[in-house]
């Protein structure tokens, strides 16, 4: 192996430790337990969609409605869980949404063959408009004690919903790499002409992927509204791109086919280290903007470079 | 006219071009032959500026000649027609032979003047269609005029041609024929690649072989030179003639079609495979072919039988569990998931039956399956999980083929099986069809190629405009008798 093979192939990680090594050196505090736990809880939200996100983008579609579901779920949650008494009966709820929304965008795209892109554009507004007829327009805040369970109670030290966001990143490894499910989504991504001819159900697929998408969103809104023990109906805005751009930063391909979960877990990390670096160094949060877009903007441009270098090795 | 000065090109240890030198004379249709994988490609690309050589030059007129990139290469006279054109279908002809050089008046196009410079050179390629009309409505064989059209207003004075009639009709064909005869007579230099042996022997006034990137020979003169010859300088061994007629035992009917129809398809096909049959369906493109065996695939409408019993058709999953299984014509489009690995692709099928409970994927299982038919079918592969696009062509239908040898299958649909494969591995397939028939699977097949129909069938139908115009069993067959069966008989191509 080569120089250039091995930057191609191991690129991210190395971009990667960059990273954190630059992060270290702007900022020594970075690498204390409490920022890291403050990190984890940062990204824990991007973290659980992205892993979702990952299957729409390998299969070849988007999820633009995953921010406005995660209101959602997090509204249902609050509000079902006040009537009820019970956080569960919350969760099971959000849950449940999360599921209709994505079963919605998944015969849409996959039955009716409507474009993702507009499909999940159209749900996103209605998604959005649900939550906020819910919530009257305003936050809506937990009543019972003992709401915070998911978002606040720890284990080893660690908050559960990091926790959470680790699972995450296991079970949907395993599944993107051990299952048919999950080989089929990358599959598709890659020729949906050769899926379908291969005897592959493309539509069963889809739906699934989506359905798994408004699920990841839900539950992580919920996650997130017992952590603050409110409900926002603005909760989750421009999560859809950030996990988008997490995705892309980790080398997965926007036309589909290309993805990897180590690479989407890198993308997850290098987008929240540059946000909590900024923060640690009290820099504004308009220049983070600015920063992050040019983040992902030189993270395409690799992405390029690197594809150039493997059709050369 | 064009001189190569011994070009050498490689890719990261691969030396796809070695010290390859000859020239082409103005004012003839020079034969470029070679099976996949022997720089025919590589060579074009780097004429036309795509690829850089490592070393070595060309010359045009005796001028040296280093092309950066393919509108320098363009600008110095050399304009290539790839198999797959590079036009732009939602724009009209007119605007695709101008495209990057519109007549314009200050900042706006002027669109009259566009439209009679349009005229006047589609008068020269003798296409008779409306400036105005939407690129994507023409036939291929016209957007190929088109593309044609647009390299005579660069004052190409090398005109390259990538397999231009693989996916002509036969009457397209002529006028294409027509036209470079006619370039020619005007003194360009045509370099002209196929895998049609038939056609370089009559086009081509001399003609070139390249093996492994090596130039092999050049033959000044076509006199005396026929197809068997070239064939052999391309493979460099004696080829064992494909034509073999084995006595294959053929049993009972297994495949029956009752009244099956589909888009395509100007009335219902009823017709049967028996067991270890291999049965040849001839017809030009377009003639619903491909459409036929779709709609056996993936239809609904008529009845099919598989060994007696009624087939549930509820697309591809319930075909596949009946052992009925299709190896798409587009290979590139239907065929192989292109970043997956050579093993993946081989597994796409079969994969959910290996694994557990249908959902946990049985890696050891998948692993012995690939390396199994990579040994089987010798593939040929760096390893299981290299790209299945590095693969050439021949071995990236071997994969498909394995994909469905995976399977239960009782019944293999075959859509132009050797389409742009190089002459050994075509001979490889043919084997692998054969062996398949010797096992008790009926083999439907679809081909253009009368050669390949006459050599691998026992049967034979042939279409024409969406029906069957005729059967036979291949010893009754000739050439003639299945072309002009095949030949639409409004005389409309």
């Amino acid at each position: 192996m080569n120089f250039k093979q091995m930057i191609a192939q191991s690129g991210m990680i190395f971009v990667f430790l960059v990273v954190v090594v630059a992060a270290y050196i702007i900022a020594p505090q970075f690498m204390s337990k409490d920022n890291m736990i403050s990190l984890g809880l940062q990204v824990s939200s991007i973290g659980v969609v992205a892993c979702t996100m990952l299957f729409c983008l390998a299969a070849g579609d988007f999820d633009l409605s995953v921010g406005s579901t995660f209101a959602l779920g997090g509204m249902v949650g609050v509000l079902i869980g006040n009537s009820t008494g019970s956080l569960w009966m919350g969760v099971l709820a959000a849950l449940g949404v999360g599921i209709v929304v994505g079963l919605i965008n998944g015969t849409v795209v996959a039955k009716f063959k409507i474009n993702a892109l507009i499909t999940t554009l159209a749900t996103m507004q209605i998604v959005r408009g649900f939550t906020n007829i819910l919530g009257h327009g305003t936050p809506q805040s937990a009543a019972k004690p003992g709401f915070d369970f998911l978002g606040n109670q720890t284990y080893l030290s660690i908050p559960l919903p990091i926790w959470i966001m680790v699972s995450f990143f296991i079970v949907f490894g395993i599944l993107l790499n051990r299952t048919v499910f999950g080989r089929n989504t990358l599959a598709i991504g890659g020729n949906k002409e050769a899926a379908l001819l291969a005897g592959i159900r493309v539509d069963r697929t889809k739906i699934a992927i989506f359905a798994l998408s408004g699920m990841a969103a839900a539950f992580a809104g919920i996650v997130s509204a017992s952590r603050l023990v409110v409900a926002s109906n603005n909760a989750g805005e421009k999560l859809e791109l950030q996990a988008i751009s997490a995705c892309v930063l980790g080398g997965v391909s926007l036309s589909g086919g290309i993805g990897t979960m180590s690479g989407t877990v890198v993308g997850v990390l290098i987008m929240g280290i540059v946000e909590n670096v900024m923060r640690l160094r009290n820099i504004d949060a308009f220049y983070q903007l600015v920063v992050t877009g040019t983040i992902l903007l030189m993270a395409v441009l690799f992405d390029r470079v690197k594809l150039k270098l493997l059709k050369q090795a | 006219m064009l001189t190569f000065q011994s070009i050498s090109k490689g890719f990261s240890g691969v030396q796809a071009l070695q010290d390859v030198s000859f020239t082409v004379a103005a004012g003839s249709v020079h034969g470029l032959c070679g099976e996949n994988g022997a720089g025919k490609s590589t060579l074009l690309k780097t004429l036309s500026g795509v690829h850089r050589p490592d070393s070595g030059s060309f010359q045009i007129d005796g001028r040296e000649c280093q092309f950066k990139t393919a509108i320098d290469a363009l600008d110095g006279g050399v304009a290539v027609i790839y198999q797959e054109l590079n036009l732009v279908p939602e724009m009209s002809v007119a605007e695709n032979i101008w495209l990057g050089h519109f007549s314009h008046k200050g900042p706006f196009v002027d669109f009259k003047e566009l439209r009679a410079k349009t005229k006047e050179s589609l008068a020269r390629v003798g296409l008779q269609v409306d400036p105005s009309t939407r690129l994507g409505s023409l036939s291929i064989g016209q957007k190929q005029m088109v593309e044609i059209a647009k390299a005579l207003t660069r004052n190409a004075k090398v005109i390259a041609f990538d397999e231009p009639t693989s996916s002509l009709s036969a009457r397209e064909v002529e006028t294409l024929f027509g036209l470079i005869n006619e370039l020619k007579a005007r003194g360009m230099a045509i370099l002209y690649v196929s895998h049609r042996m038939d056609e370089i022997t009559t086009l081509c006034d001399a003609c070139t072989v390249l093996r492994d990137g090596k130039h092999i020979e050049t033959f000044a003169t076509m006199e005396g030179v026929d197809a068997k010859t070239i064939v052999n300088r391309m493979v460099g061994r004696e080829l064992a003639a494909a034509m073999q007629e084995s006595d294959r035992p053929v049993g009972e009917s297994l495949l029956e079609l009752r009244d099956v129809s589909g888009p395509g398809l100007a009335e219902p096909v009823s017709l049967n495979v028996r067991a270890g049959e291999i049965v040849g369906i001839f017809g030009l493109i377009g003639a619903g072919r491909t459409e036929l065996l779709k709609a056996i695939y993936l239809g609904k409408k008529g009845e099919i039988l598989i060994g007696g019993e009624l087939v549930r058709r509820n697309g591809a999953v319930s075909s596949i569990q009946s052992g009925l299984v299709l190896c798409p014509e587009d290979r590139k489009h239907e065929g192989i998931v292109p970043m997956l690995g050579v093993a993946e692709n081989l597994n796409l099928s079969i994969r959910r039956s290996l694994a557990k409970f249908k959902f946990w994927i049985a890696t050891s299982a998948e692993k012995k399956n690939a390396a199994d038919f990579i040994a089987k079918l010798r593939i040929k592969t760096a390893n299981p999980n290299t790209p299945i696009s590095n693969l050439s062509g021949g071995n990236q239908q071997k994969v498909i083929l394995a994909r469905w040898l995976s399977e239960r299958v009782r019944v293999i649909l075959l859509d132009e099986p050797t389409r742009g494969i190089d002459v050994g591995s075509k001979a490889e397939i043919y084997e692998i069809v054969r062996d398949l028939a010797k096992t008790g699977i009926g083999v439907l097949f679809v081909s253009s190629e009368l050669p390949e129909i006459l050599a691998l069938s026992d049967r034979v139908f042939v279409m024409s405009e969406g029906r069957i115009t005729g059967s036979m069993p291949t010893k009754e067959a000739t050439e003639p008798k299945l072309l002009s069966l095949a030949l639409p008989k409004g005389g409309a191509a």
